[in-house]
């Protein structure tokens, strides 16, 4: 069984994806932690992964992103990076600009936070 | 393992760099801040300035020897 196209799904399909270990109600990552908490601080309205419940989610998510390490955080289906870019760009003010210009200007009122299962 | 390996990946794949750190975070050999500054990474996104550190890395991300990576980039000021 394939995870790639439920992958797709997700990263296609939200406005923002944030691909973690564990979930917003049970962080098992410091990194993890990390991202989540600056795109919480920037408002953005998250859609998560957990990655955990099978090791082959994460090898074919980096396959897809060409990115090694989790979490990994995509906003309207382009990768934004990692835990530390998203903090550093969060720091910066550019993350609420970033999801401003491409979710609108309203993208904060939503508050919403969800956690999509693939396994 | 020691940073010494990390530090070698690095510099070849950076020869410009005009700093270049790595920290081993915990002590335990496999948690790692590098911090990489390199005319080289003037005008990439932040995504693809790691994956630059990434690319260079890539085999002890691969085999496991780093278990975790935290990056900061910059390109030339």
């Amino acid at each position: 069984m394939s995870y790639t196209d439920k992958i797709k799904g997700v990263i296609d399909g939200s406005d923002v994806a944030l691909f973690m270990k564990g979930t917003p109600a049970l962080v098992m990552c410091g990194n993890s932690d990390r991202a989540l908490k600056a795109l919480r601080r920037a408002g953005a309205p998250v859609t998560a992964v957990d990655i955990l419940p099978d090791p082959q989610i994460r090898q074919e998510l980096s396959a897809l992103s060409g990115w090694p390490t989790i979490p990994q955080v995509f906003v309207k289906g382009e990768l934004v990076g990692g835990a530390d870019i998203v903090e550093e760009l969060e720091a910066s003010g550019e993350l609420e600009r970033t999801l401003r210009e491409r979710l609108g200007d309203g993208y904060a009122d939503r508050r919403d936070e969800r956690t999509v299962p693939l396994a | 393992m020691s940073t010494q390996p990390l530090r070698e990946l690095l510099e070849q794949a950076f020869p410009d760099a005009t700093e270049l750190q790595v920290t081993d975070r915990t002590g335990g050999g496999d948690h790692f801040q590098v911090v990489v500054a390199s005319p080289s990474l003037t005008g990439l996104s932040l995504v693809d300035q790691h994956r630059r550190v990434y690319d260079a890395l890539a085999e002890p991300l691969a085999d496991g020897r780093i278990h975790e990576l935290r990056i900061s980039t910059k390109g030339a000021t």
